[in-house]
């Protein structure tokens, strides 16, 4: 016996081939059926465990010794995720024992003035990073072949600007920082990369350049990294990263700009 | 003027209303974040009962941003009406408070006053109401705009259709807006945000949403939500421009970081009213706002962020707007940690916004990062239905693929309708009929393929 039809169904559905976006979901009186709340439910899970799951440094450390990359693990001035979240400003500064550490321990691994410094970051998605660091790491590999002779810092409770310091106190030329951007419900594993020239204390946004989304449904690591490689030769070039420096790596798809509130609002 | 008294054993004293009106100001994290909020719980009542004893005129001798420093503060002093102010001049925050819950304070009184109080009035008389206060008053106030449709009318409830997507693919962006219509949203206006500033980009936008509306005469305006300069060129380039998208805040320091100001505002507002598009009216601005943008870009003067905001407002109503909203819970936990603080905002701005003569709305949303959930939404969404907010936004399943947020559905409204009776604009209301959407009463009719908007799908 067929029951009788409680869910009102959009004779819609085939528009959902057209965008990633919850269309047609259908109705229950006027309300979410249960199988979208559920849907719903789950995705905003999953992005709530990004963002208060811990990054496991050891395992992060122990798999890049694997492959070949020294490491040393850094701590930001927020304590806890509780802190973090209500404190930017203490993400983007070290720890003092992190200080102490980059001073006296990155010589003993790297030789100084290092041309690349690169920081795996938690930011807002433990699971970017865990997910994404390494493999973006690798994938530079054909574009810098001394890439495992440059210091790698593991970072925790990281703003994009912690890589300012940690840049600074290396003596790098230029720092990337791969830090978990915000969780999109849909999204809860995006990497960004963040590049600045000259890497010091003080830096805006305005000075460096990012790209964003990187994960295997968004920016794929091979075309994340040829965007970073050409990033990184023109910024040699032009002295410096920022709003002067464009990505004209791909001119048939740049990348988003948004403006306004929701830009500026959106930064880490 | 002297800003102290005593709470049990203890003497407070404030060195200006400035900092009295951020100590009296309910707990929030951006305050905190920019060391302005009370130390304590009893110095916060201190605050608030040295608030209101303060006199309403005192706010238009002593400014929370300097006059000479800040084209927001000129702006707000500047237009003030004392005449409008009369009835309520010789009363202090307190008996402001008293007196906006009497029966004195109707709706057309309310209407008649809203020229004659600063943002900074309606900001400090918040912070000595309980959210049910901020609710009643609120429902208190009318604030009818005009352009395609009538927006804002009692009983009525708009939704800002907002069919975003990460590429702005025309075909994306086109099953988001039929999914909406076929919804019964799109009433406040059909909003793009863009996920690219370039002019042609935006000029094809523009082009598909009023393609759309001129063929099946849909009554109501689209927008892109592109900064200021973009949508004048796009008015310079022939473009079917019906409202002008700006963010704004309360100083001339955050205007400076959203790269705008008074001047361009006015110069966009003038563009587009030449254009003469409203075929009901001619408010042609849609604002954006929030709490906490000042702190975000350095800008805050040493000054709360719902003070800020309000004065964001202040800055909004020289330019008579169709629509402002806002965008509550975006900014994330830095600013607004949890559920009860994004609530807390959101009653705050839509009271302040209707007190002042806005239009408001709000975007009821919130980050991945923020102590919320869509528990937390729905009572913000019922609170200011009741409130009798004009618009909420509304986006597919409440997910927007592109800005990576959550807001509220198109389901959501269709709760509200239904919970509280709140109607579409009539306008709206008669074209969803007219198509076979949604039946006499605004319920939703069943859809078949003989549907006419699906048969526009069947070609995407």
């Amino acid at each position: 016996m067929s029951k009788p039809a409680i869910v009102t169904a959009d004779p819609w559905q085939r528009l959902q081939a057209l965008t990633r976006a919850r269309i047609a979901l259908g109705r229950s009186g006027a309300s979410l059926p249960t199988r979208e709340v559920l849907r719903f439910g789950t995705a905003h899970a999953q992005a709530r465990d990004a963002v208060h799951q811990a990054l496991d440094v050891a395992a992060l450390q122990a798999d890049l010794e694997n492959a070949g990359f020294a490491s040393l693990a850094v701590h930001s001035q927020a304590a806890d995720r509780s802190v973090y979240l209500r404190r930017p400003d203490w993400g983007r500064s070290l720890a003092p024992e992190s200080t102490r550490l980059l001073r006296e321990d990155a010589p003993t691994l790297w030789a100084p003035r290092p041309r690349l410094a690169l920081v795996l970051a938690d930011g807002l998605s433990s699971l970017a990073t865990d997910s994404h660091g390494l493999h973006m790491l690798q994938a530079l590999l054909p574009y810098f072949p001394d890439l495992r002779s440059q210091p790698v810092i593991v970072a925790s409770q990281a703003r994009v600007a912690l890589g300012d310091e940690i840049g600074h106190l290396l003596g790098a030329e230029q720092v990337v920082m791969m830090i978990g951007e915000r969780p999109g419900l849909s999204s809860p594993d995006s990497l960004g990369l963040y590049l600045t020239a000259g890497p010091r204390p003080g830096l805006t946004d305005a000075q460096r350049n990012c790209i964003s989304n990187v994960r295997p449904e968004g920016l794929g690591y091979q075309d994340a990294a040829r965007k970073l490689a050409f990033l990184i030769a023109g910024a040699l070039k032009l002295g410096r990263t920022g709003v002067d420096l464009k990505d004209d790596s791909d001119t048939a798809a740049p990348l988003p700009a948004p403006s306004g509130l929701h830009s500026s609002l959106a930064r880490l | 003027m002297n800003y102290a008294c005593t709470l049990g054993l203890r003497r407070y004293v404030f060195p200006d209303l400035k900092t009295v009106l951020a100590k009296a100001s309910p707990a929030r994290s951006g305050d905190m974040l920019a060391g302005v909020a009370a130390a304590s719980e009893e110095e916060r009542m201190a605050a608030r009962c040295v608030l209101a004893d303060i006199p309403l005129a005192r706010f238009l001798q002593e400014a929370v941003v300097p006059y000479e420093h800040d084209e927001v503060t000129r702006l707000i002093l500047d237009s003030h009406v004392p005449a409008a102010f009369a009835p309520v001049a010789g009363l202090s925050v307190g008996e402001f408070r008293d007196w906006l819950l009497s029966d004195l304070a109707d709706g057309p009184t309310l209407s008649a006053l809203a020229p004659g109080i600063t943002p900074e009035m309606a900001a400090a008389v918040s912070k000595l109401m309980r959210n049910q206060d901020l609710i009643l008053v609120a429902a208190k106030c009318s604030v009818i705009t005009r352009f395609r449709n009538t927006l804002g009318l009692p009983g009525r409830l708009a939704v800002r259709l907002q069919p975003n997507h990460p590429t702005d693919d025309a075909r994306g962006i086109a099953a988001s807006m039929l999914d909406g219509l076929l919804y019964g949203a799109g009433d406040a206006v059909i909003g793009i945000n863009p996920a690219t500033d370039s002019l042609p980009a935006i000029t094809t936008l523009l082009h598909l949403i009023d393609d759309f509306r001129e063929q099946y005469e849909v009554p109501t305006q689209s927008c892109v939500l592109t900064h200021v300069t973009n949508t004048v060129r796009a008015i310079e380039k022939g473009a079917p421009v019906d409202l002008v998208f700006q963010s704004i805040g309360g100083t001339e320091a955050v205007n400076r970081s959203f790269g705008v100001s008074a001047d361009l505002l006015d110069e966009a507002n003038i563009a587009a009213l030449e254009l003469g598009r409203g075929t009901l009216g001619d408010n042609v601005m849609y604002f954006e706002t929030g709490q906490g943008s000042a702190l975000s870009a350095n800008a805050h003067h040493g000054a709360d962020q719902q003070t800020l905001e309000a004065r964001a407002y202040g800055l909004a109503r020289r330019y008579k707007p169709l629509l402002v909203n806002t965008v509550v819970g975006f900014i994330g936990p830095e600013y607004l940690y949890d559920g009860k603080q994004i609530i807390r905002a959101g009653l705050e701005d839509h009271f302040c916004g209707k007190l002042l003569g806005l239009p408001m709305g709000c975007d009821i949303c919130y980050t991945n990062h923020a102590e919320a959930d869509q528990d937390d939404m729905d009572t913000l969404l019922t609170l200011l239905g009741v409130a009798g907010i004009n618009f909420i936004i509304g986006v597919p399943g409440a997910d927007d693929i592109m800005l990576n947020y959550q807001s509220t559905s198109f389901h959501d409204a269709l709760y509200l309708r239904r919970v509280l009776d709140r109607r579409r604009a009539p306008e709206f209301e008669d074209w969803l009929e007219r198509m076979n959407i949604a039946d006499f009463g605004g319920n939703l009719l069943p859809q078949s393929e003989a549907q006419p908007l699906l048969a526009l799908a069947g070609s995407l």
